[in-house]
């Protein structure tokens, strides 16, 4: 990899350090709303690799999100602090287990019925939470104090600090960036991208594309998780719509806003989502049209799709893409 | 240890109602070097299919290295050392050459490695100048260097090559025709579909041609090249 010093860089490089300043000057409910974009970039993230890099486009995605979310509200004790490493690690260890499952019978399916499939998976999980009282039916359930990130004792990070949170969120988003990112363009990678363009084709070159379809379903599910977790613990608070399709499709608007099968475009489309729907649905600036900032988001959503067809990314990597 | 390496028995395959190949024997022996021909629509490529699990057949039996695999998994029947180089040639678009080459890096199921990265650049220096280009700035024939390239970096024993010189140009072809040569007296049995029956009886030991899912001819080429009246009868247009 030869790395060198470029405009594009350089505002990069600025970007970033900004960012992770963000904390020592801004308002506490900004860094909470940067926190909330870094948690729905990961999740971009992780749904881009299967839309954009292996062409698999789930409308079941929340499911994930959501599983996460309620493991970690279910692991925590009502009145303490939970442990961080077990309810994540058992979040995790749920999401992984769900995806072996409904990957198995999904990935048996290919396109629109591949979409059905996984929008069904999500659904079960959804009205299982929904119409039982293990989750709290409806209403949902409160996570009273944040999993406390200790070892023997000794605490790591002070997760209820909103910065320390914020910070957190930050490292977690650059270090699955990274990962994807190696993971991208490796051997492995290589191979998904072979199986997006022509499956009977890398067949013929001898790959099982079941098993790497499911492992990159897998992985995905797991990085979904990641971010589901993150949001419960965020906001305190788990329910039903965590694992609606109106979360699954929102984070596939996410992926199509910043452009398929660019994971900074992951990323740049769940922020551009995020701070656009906290723009129209502002009511002190736009009064009471803000109430129908859906409709203006689905006017931006359609415009975006028909004028750039590399979404937003592809405003700025216009002629330097390979 | 059987001695065809690949070998299709009473190989019947439908698509939906249509009955495409009606009970055909086809066999292929370690190091030989097979012309499959006929007409369009005659069930060349149904069979390639039908051999390598890509088609289910409806009857008949598959066996590779004496092994059966009837509707067996393709990647299954591709590790066993058979490369397919399909019509319409299949370059992952997304990936660079360099990329396309090293994806399908491996060493053939008796653990050989004659062709590597290196040997397959020598052999097409074309690739060689366009490492970085994504596969599809690529021109037909260089596409077709890249299919093959790619296949003999699986180290196959057998490689399949449908509808080799489809669409090239005539001096493009001839390279390819001297590549195909070259890969078959390298030791690697070889099956080729093409509509250029002097160029194709010429590099081949044997010849099979098909007419309506049936087999009519299974023979020396050297005979059939001297056999104009069955040429004429069977391929002719």
């Amino acid at each position: 990899m030869n790395f060198k010093i470029t405009t594009r860089n350089l505002l990069v490089a600025v970007l970033l350090l900004m960012l992770c300043a963000l904390p020592l000057f801004a308002e506490k409910f900004y860094v909470q709303l940067f926190s909330k974009i870094l948690i729905m970039g990961i999740f971009a993230m992780s749904l881009d690799l299967l839309v954009g890099y292996v062409g698999l486009v789930s409308l079941g995605h929340a499911a994930f999100f959501g599983l996460a979310g309620y493991c970690a509200a279910l692991l925590s004790p009502q009145y303490e602090a939970g442990n961080f490493f077990v309810s994540f690690s058992a979040a995790i260890s749920i999401c992984i287990l769900f995806a072996l499952l409904t990957g198995v019978l999904a990935l048996r399916t290919k396109s629109f019925y591949f979409i059905m499939v996984t929008l069904a998976f999500a659904q079960m999980i959804f009205f299982i939470f929904h119409d039982t009282k293990i989750g709290g039916g409806g209403d949902g359930i409160y996570i009273y104090q944040k999993p406390l990130l200790a070892i023997s004792g000794i605490t790591l990070l002070e997760l209820e600090n909103f910065k320390t949170f914020y910070w957190f969120t930050f490292g977690w988003l650059i270090a699955i960036y990274a990962f994807l990112r190696i993971l991208l363009q490796s051997h492995y990678g290589h191979a998904l991208g072979g199986i997006k363009v022509n499956e009977h084709r890398m067949r013929a070159l001898g790959y099982p594309v079941f098993w790497y379809k499911l492992s990159a379903y897998v992985i995905a599910g797991s990085i979904g998780g990641i971010a589901g977790y993150f949001n419960a613990i965020q906001f305190g608070f788990v329910n039903p719509e965590n694992i609606s399709w109106h979360t699954s499709a929102n984070v596939l608007m996410m992926v199509i806003l910043g452009g398929m099968g660019s994971l900074h475009g992951a990323v740049f489309g769940a922020s551009v989502f995020i701070l656009l729907q906290e723009l129209i649905s502002n009511e002190s600036m736009l009064g009471s049209f803000a109430s129908h900032w859906s409709l203006m988001m689905g006017f931006f959503i359609v415009a975006v799709s028909l004028f750039l067809p590399n979404g937003l990314t592809g405003l700025f990597s216009r002629g330097s893409k390979k | 240890m059987s001695e065809f390496l690949l070998e299709a028995q009473e190989l019947n395959t439908r698509y939906g109602s249509s009955h495409i190949l009606h009970g055909v024997n086809f066999k292929i022996r370690y190091g030989e070097s097979l012309a499959l021909m006929g007409r369009n629509g005659m069930g060349k490529t149904t069979l390639i299919r039908s051999m390598l699990g890509l088609v289910r057949p409806f009857s008949g039996q598959v066996r590779a290295r004496g092994e059966d695999v009837t509707g067996a998994e393709t990647y299954r029947i591709s590790l066993m050392g058979i490369a397919y180089v399909p019509e319409g040639r299949g370059i992952f678009s997304s990936l660079s050459v360099k990329e396309n080459l090293l994806m399908a890096a491996r060493p053939g199921p008796t653990g050989k490695k004659d062709w590597t990265y290196d040997r397959v650049l020598d052999r097409f220096p074309r690739l060689a100048e366009r490492l970085k280009n994504g596969g599809n700035q690529l021109s037909g024939g260089e596409q077709q260097m890249l299919t093959i390239g790619r296949a003999l970096m699986t180290n196959p024993d057998l490689l399949i090559l449908d509808e080799a010189t489809e669409g090239l140009a005539p001096l493009v072809s001839r390279e390819i025709w001297k590549i195909v040569r070259e890969i078959r007296e390298s030791g690697i049995a070889t099956v080729v579909v093409d509509k250029n029956y002097a160029a194709l009886t010429a590099i081949s030991d044997r010849s099979v041609i098909l007419v309506k899912g049936r087999v009519v001819f299974d023979g020396d080429s050297e005979a059939l090249n001297g056999d104009s009246e069955l040429i004429a009868k069977h391929l002719g247009v």
